[in-house]
Formats: C-alpha cells, structure tokens, sequence
C-alpha cells in the first residue's frame, strides 16, 4: 500500500466542490473550533490522540439533536488521495446518523491514513475485512441528484462537506 | 404486416413527442460523460477492469450454488436471516411477513430494480401498508403512477416542469417549486419524515459478498444510506445473480460501475455494509433522550435472493450472460433508438434498454421480450460500453430468432417457402424471411435491372411492398447495377507487375449488385497500391438473415463463405471487405456461427478496405498515386459496427494525409441500420435518429463532400441532406483524377 499525498487529495476534494484545511495536531481543536457551525453534533473520533470532547458538539446526541443539528463531526480512518473520498464507519457512536442528518459534515481524517488510490484503499478495506470492520460507507463529497431536472447537492445526505486534515507532526 | 405485439407506429409517435427530448439529452450527458470518464481513466485501464469483472461474473455464476450456501452461512454467523425465493411471489411473500411480524405499518425502500421486477410495492400496499420510494427518480414515477424509462434513471424522461406540476398537484406546497433546488428540498422533507417514522427499511444490493455476508450498495442521494440504518430493520431484496465471492472481487466494478453508468469515477456513497450493522438503533419516541434515545431495540436484518427464471436463465448457453449484468444503464444510453424512445418502447415489465431483451425473456418471457426486441438494430454501439462485456446484441439476436420460431406457420409461409432458400422455420414472419433473403431479391433485382428498378418503385409496386412487407413507401429501394461487380471485374484486362499484396475484394451483396461504383474504386485504390485483385465468387455474410433473427440460414452463409475463402486464405490472400456490417459478421459474430479455428483464420486475415489502405501506405505504399485532397472538405459518417471494431480512426488519418479536412459525426448510429429504417413501423424513429446526424452535417453539406462507410449510412444520408452520399474509397480512386 503506498500513501497518499495531502496536495493530491486537496486537489481532489476541491473538484468536488468539498472545502479541507490541514492542521497539526496540536492546532487541531482551534482549527476545527473554527469550521464548526452550531448547533453541531458528532461521534467521537476513532483516533486516540484527537478528540471532540472540548468542542460544542453535542456527542451521543438525542434524535431531536440530531435532526436540529446543522453540522455533524465525524473521523475517517481512511481518504483516498486520487478521489476525494473519506470513509464513514457503523460504529456505534453513531458516525452513520450524525454524518447524514445535518446538511455540513466535517470529516478529520490524518495525514498518515491517507491511501493513494482506489486500488489501494481496496488494499486497507481487505485488512478491515479480515480484522472484522465490515461496515462502512466511502464517501466521494455532498450527496447529490439528478432526478429533479437539474444537478442539485444535498438530497438525502450532507449538502457541503468540509475535511480536516491532520498532519502527522510537526 | 407487422406483429401485433411490437411497438407499433402511433406509440413511437407519442413518444417521440412526449418523452424523446429528455430522453436525448439526459442519455446523451450519460453517455458523453462515460467516453469522457474512460479517457480520464486511460482506455487500457479500463479495459484491464472489464476483462476482470467479466472473468469475476462468469466465475461467480459457475459457482453460484455454492455462493448461495457460503452466504447463507455468513450471514446468518452475522446474524440476519437470508431466504432464497424462488420467485416473485415467494419473495413478496416472505417481505409480507417479516413486516407484518413487526406490524409495520410504514416502509421505506430506495431504489431496487429486483423490488420492482417482483412488484413488491404492491403486495405491500395490498396488506395496508404505506410504501415510500426515497430515490427521487423512483418518487417522482412513484407519484406519477408510471414504469421507469431508464435502469438507472428511472424518472429521466420527465422535465423539471413537469416534475414541478405533479409535485404541485399532488402536494399543494405552500410555496411553489419551480426550481430542481426547491423539488430536491421539499422532497429531502417530504422523505426524510416518513423514513424516520418507517418501522422497516427496504434496500436493493448492487452485490453481494458471499464470505463475510456483505452487501454493498451504489448511491449518490444517500438515500439507500438511510434507509439501512435509520429503521430497525433491513431487509436486502437483491437477485441470486448478484453474488460475488468476497470484498477481494468487488474492486473493478468499484472502478467500473459509475463510470460507466453516469461518467462518475466513483460514486458518492459506496456503502459496505455487513449487516446487523454497529450503528445504534434510534427511538424517535424518546426525542429528548440523549444517545439517539437510548432505544434497546435490536437491530434485524433479512436477505432475500431472488430466483425468478434466473437459475433456468444460467442453465441456458445463450440467455447466461444476462446475469453478469451490473445495471450500468450503459447500453441504454449508448443505443440511438434508445436516445430517440427511452425505455417506454424500448423496454418491457422491468427493464429497459438493449439488456432488457435477455431480462425480460428470461423472466417474464418472449411474448414480453417481442415487444420491444425489434428495436434493437444490432448496431453493436453498446457492445464496447458494457463494463462486463455482454455480448447484448447477440443476446437480442437470439431472443428474435426464438420469436420467430414460437411463430405458427401459416399462409404467407406455405407461399414463402418454397420461394426463399432459407434454413428457417415455418413461423418466421414473411417480411423477416424477404430482408433476410435480400441477397436472392438483390441478384434478381440485378438480373433483370433496369426494369426491377423501374417495376419496384412504381406505385403499386410500392403500395403493395408497404402492405404485405411493411417496407415503408417513403424510403427509396437501392438501384440494382445489370453489370456486377463481379462480371465487371471479370471483363477487365488489368495485370499488376510483382504485387506488393493480393487481395480477395470480397463482394458484398451491396457492392456487388447495387453499389458497384464504391467496388470499382476499391479496385483501382488496391492496383494503384502495387496489389492484385481479384473478385472472388463468394456469397452473402449472413449479417442480413441474422438482422432479422434467422441464425440457421445465417449459420449456413457462414459456411459457405468460409468454404469459399479458404483457398484464398490458403494462398495467402489478404480479404478486404467494402461493407463494414460484413466485415462485423467476420471478426464478431462469426465467433457464434462458426468453429474457432475457421473464424479466427477468416478474422486475422480480413481487413475493412480503409483499414487495409492505411496498412498499405504504412509499410511504403507510394501515397501519390492517389489523388491529393487539396484541402478540401469532407464530412465523415463512420459506420456504427465498423466503429465497435475501432476502424473509424484509420480512414480519417488516409484523407487527412492526403490534404482532405475532415469533420466526422460524434453519433452513435445514423438511424437506417440495414433493413430497419425501411419498415414502416419504424420510419418515423429511423429519421428521428437520422435527425441527430444530419444536424451535425446540415451546415458542411454545401461545401463539403460526405462520405458514409457503411450503405444504409448513405442511404440514410441521401434522404437526410441529398442524394450523392459516396464512400471514402471513392475519394481516393485514381480512375477518378
Ligand atoms: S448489459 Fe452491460 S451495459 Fe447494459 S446495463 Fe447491463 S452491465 Fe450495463
């Protein structure tokens, strides 16, 4: 598996019309404190070094929450450089709901997770397999439709998507 | 005459009124957005995840008793339930209880092809209970109370307007939605409340992955997300046929499947679920309680894999393929009849498009697939755009020739046989068995000419072609030639020193007897090359029987092509073929007809004519014993099959070389497709499709000269514009300086 590049990805989520900032780790909640747009909603991160806690985002939140919500925080283990795309896991923190209610989702995902290509992300997906993590959606920017006539984002699930991406150090 | 059950003249009309313009443009973005995406990809690429993904189907289908059992297993080591229905009923059966074991009031499905194949909406709404489809495509038909128009698109034949005007009529929204944002928005809520008060969640599966009890599922709305999660219960309709082994052979149709279907590199959402998913079940009765509600119910889910007809379907060596199908929408989309009509003529219970035929006859039957298989004209344009590499017009070839012989014999054919030499039975329909037959029509017509010319277009000759053939009288016959090619060759006294190649032009039925003008060019090209050329007594291809669904007598012309080829191929001649449809029948559907061995001989030894030239001037042929272009115009009509072989390239690069500027069409078919164009039924879609190319050339035609390679591409053309259309050949003979 060979890593992918931030540049590369950059480049691939802004052809999706998807916003991304890069920060180091320790700027990381200020950074993140900047993007938010409350009320806000999330599920802990799946990293262990980075965390939501001190942030206003409403973690396990009620459906009232969720529904009121105009942002959802999630964390992908996983981007591909060449496409733009972040992974979004069935946890049980409910990663799923927070990532498709609100109309914003911010996505964190690390430098070092980022993988170049499809081919390779199929490399990682294998390793999750047999490690028994066999539940995720790949997510390639807002969700969107033609059906209405015309292109329009933000159908079912997020209408913009911002990605933060953590360097791996300083 | 024509069968009562094909889509008859007055439907075509309405529809080509009615839906045709959103038909076109939506289908025609698809598919220019698939070209655009495999050359991002790099056509070799692309190439290298086809062949894998067809290797990957044909393995899974071979395999798929087993894969039955293997996902049996896992999921329920997962802890779902799967139930193999073995058909419609069956299935609809089982989803009944499953919801009415919850007392489900309420359900939400997204978009599932199989769920419509089996009617699972109605069954539900029979036993009371309320059904949403959440794809916006399936709510708008939904709404309309109409069948889908497109695989993927199931509601793109409608306007915004007229979307706007259904929602208005039956929401009455405060607000008006005149805009796609405002629908999408009201839709989002509209849906978005009735999936959170759903008790059950139905999905389709795009695949199943048998080793881990897996499904995975291509989205862009985010619907089918919801759906799987948001209600308590799942429940996967997909058929049998959608099992692969593992995440391991899911990657190229990763790679494949939105390419190909909307010109996406990946979809927006590729979700891989193994369900009982982790993410938490919600209560929305205890809104205020943090933790989604804290809700203690579980999570449930079913698989329901569908039979249907398919496992008679993979028992049967021609229907097979049919079921490596990914619903790509690709071959509706690259189909010029499919463009003009969309999937309300060109489709049948279910399924629309090119596919449908192997579809529909494998589930519902022929009596559905005869509906609509006439309107595929085995262009062959989507042969090269399906990701899995199904031979679809083959597929549509067969079906017809089984049409044909479901037929009962009656008077016309006690008359007809004894009069054609056909090998079919009695049952095909007359006006199949004449365009079928055209070589024996063409060499009487030939004989006889120029008094057949004159007897055939007379009116009443006309009048009664149009009632017992259906041969539409507004469509000109093509002129037969007293002098063949043959005889004219023959007569010539024409000797080539020490030639550089010889060459067996093989005479087509077309160029032999009717357009012997474009054969005599081709002849003079070759000798001013340094070849030899000879005529070769050699009868039709076969591509006119085969059109019409008539494979036996196909399969015989076959043959005796082969058997008249042989000694030439023996001694080393190279076979160059005029008509690019033969030249098809030779490098494909030869594979079909004859043994491996005699095709591929005939294959790598014939070359279309252009082809042939280009290879010529290649290896140091003297380019200037043509005559130079002087930079003058032409508008190029490449052929539809001759450009699924990849042979459209090589006569623009001879007429630029010689100082020619060219312009060459961009459509996928010029609408006349051999016999098609003539029957009545048809003709008002054949020029609708003509349409298209003639707009592309309607401005050039005043100063440049056109050129079609194929002959029902100039026949078309010369009604289109005016008459004069000419081979490329013709551009380049030295007779003619
Ligand atoms: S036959 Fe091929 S091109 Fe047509 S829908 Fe199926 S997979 Fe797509």
């Amino acid at each position: 598996m060979s890593a992918g590049s931030v540049q590369e990805f950059q480049q691939s989520l802004t052809r999706l019309d998807t916003a991304s900032t890069v920060v180091s780790p320790n700027e990381f909640e200020t950074a993140l404190a900047d993007v938010i747009e409350t009320p806000a909603v999330g599920a802990e991160l799946p990293f262990e070094d980075l965390s939501l806690e001190e942030l206003p985002v409403a973690l396990e939140p009620s459906p009232s929450q969720l529904r009121e919500a105009v942002m959802g925080v999630t964390g992908s283990r996983m981007g591909i450089a060449s496409l733009g795309t972040v992974a979004v896991e069935s946890r049980s923190a409910g990663d799923e709901f927070v990532a498709l209610y609100p109309e914003f989702h911010v996505v964190v995902v690390r430098e070092s997770d980022l993988r170049s290509d499809l081919s390779d992300a199929f490399g990682w997906l294998q390793s999750e397999f047999e490690a028994g993590r066999r539940s995720l959606i790949l997510a390639t920017g807002p969700s969107s439709t033609g059906d209405m006539g015309a292109l329009v984002q933000g159908v079912h699930g997020p209408e913009r998507v911002h990605i933060v991406i953590v360097r791996d150090d300083d | 005459m024509t069968e009562s059950s094909q889509p008859d003249a007055e439907r075509i009309r309405t529809l080509l009124e009615t839906e045709s313009d959103e038909i076109k443009q939506n289908t025609r973005l698809f598919n220019a957005g698939r070209y655009d995406a495999i050359e991002g990809v790099g056509e070799a690429t692309h190439e290298q995840y086809r062949t894998r993904a067809r290797e990957i189907k044909e393995e899974s289908i071979e395999r798929l008793p087993d894969l039955i059992d293997r996902t049996v297993e896992t999921v329920e080591a997962n802890g779902g339930t799967v139930y193999v229905a073995d058909d419609a009923e069956d299935a609809n059966r089982y989803v009944s209880e499953v919801v009415a074991d919850e007392a489900a009031d309420r359900v939400v499905k997204s978009k599932s092809m199989t769920t419509e194949e089996i009617d699972l909406n109605e069954a539900l709404e029979a036993d009371d209970v309320d059904v949403w489809e959440t794809d916006l495509g399936e709510f708008v038909i939904q709404i309309a109370e109409e069948s889908p128009s497109h695989i993927v698109g199931p509601s793109l034949h409608k306007s915004r307007e007229e979307i706007t005007e259904l929602f208005e009529r039956e929401f009455e929204p405060e607000e008006p939605l005149d805009s796609a944002q405002k629908l999408t928005a009201f839709a989002r809520r509209f849906l978005g409340e009735r999936i959170d008060e759903a008790d059950v969640g139905i999905t389709g599966a795009n695949f199943v992955m048998a080793e881990s009890g897996s499904i995975a599922l291509v989205t862009n709305e985010g619907n089918a997300r919801k759906c799987a999660s948001i209600p308590n219960i799942h429940v996967a309709v997909a058929g049998i046929e959608k099992i692969i082994p593992s995440i391991a052979e899911l990657e190229p149709f990763a790679e494949l499947i939105s390419r190909s279907a909307t010109g996406q590199d990946v979809p927006q959402y590729l979700s891989l679920l193994t369900p009982p998913v982790d993410t938490p079940t919600m209560d929305f009765d205890r809104a205020d309680e943090p933790s989604f509600g804290d809700s203690d119910a579980k999570r449930e889910f079913h698989l329901v894999l569908v039979d249907n007809g398919r496992r008679a379907m993979r028992q049967d060596d021609e229907l097979r393929e049919t079921l490596y199908c990914i619903r790509c929408g690709a071959c509706a989309n690259s189909c010029a009849n499919f463009q003009s009509v969309g999937g309300h003529a060109f489709g049948g219970e279910t399924y629309t498009g090119g596919i449908a035929t192997g579809w529909e006859a494998g589930i519902e039957g022929l009596d559905v697939a005869e509906e609509f298989n006439d309107l595929c004209t085995g262009c062959s344009r989507c042969v090269n755009a399906c990701p899995v590499k199904i031979d679809i017009p083959w597929i549509n070839t067969v079906v017809r020739d089984r049409i044909n012989r479901g037929k009962d014999p009656g008077f016309d054919d006690l008359l007809v046989d004894g009069l054609v030499p056909d090998e079919e039975v009695s049952g095909t329909p007359l006006r199949k068995r004449f365009f079928g037959n055209f070589e024996t029509a063409a060499r009487i017509g030939s004989a006889t000419a120029p008094l057949s010319n004159i007897v055939a277009s007379s009116g009443v000759a006309r009048k009664a072609m149009e009632s017992v053939l259906g041969i539409d009288a507004r469509r000109d016959l093509p002129a037969f030639e007293r002098i063949t090619l043959r005889e004219w060759a023959r007569s010539r006294d024409s000797h080539v020193e020490d030639p550089v190649r010889r060459v067996a032009l093989y005479p087509d039925v077309y160029t032999n007897y009717a357009h012997t003008a474009r054969g005599k060019a081709a002849i003079r090209v070759l000798e001013a090359l340094g070849c030899e050329v000879v005529v070769p007594n050699v009868g039709g291809s076969g591509r006119a029987p085969l059109s019409q669904g008539m494979i036996a007598t196909a399969e015989e012309k076959a043959r005796a092509v082969a058997e008249s080829l042989r000694s030439y191929l023996n001694a080393d001649y190279d076979v160059v073929v005029i008509e690019p449809s033969d030249l098809a029948m030779f490098r494909r559907e030869y594979e079909k007809l004859l043994p491996p061995e005699t095709q591929e001989r005939i294959d790598d030894g014939s070359y279309e004519i252009m082809e042939f030239v280009y290879g010529l001037l290649a290896n140091g042929a003297d380019v200037n014993a043509l005559p130079a272009g002087d930079g003058n115009g032409v508008a190029y009509h490449s052929h539809c099959q001759q450009r699924t072989l990849g042979l459209e390239s090589h006569t623009e690069a001879i007429l630029e070389r010689l100082g020619h500027d060219v312009l060459t069409s961009d459509v996928e078919c010029c609408g006349m497709a051999g016999s098609f164009g003539y029957k009545s039924e048809y003709y008002d879609l054949s020029m609708d499709v003509g349409e298209t190319l003639a707009a592309q050339f309607m401005e050039a035609s005043d100063e440049r000269t056109i050129v079609a390679s194929g002959t029902s591409c100039m026949e078309q053309l010369d009604s289109l514009l005016s008459p004069g259309t000419r081979h490329p050949i013709e551009l380049l003979d030295p007779g003619s300086k």
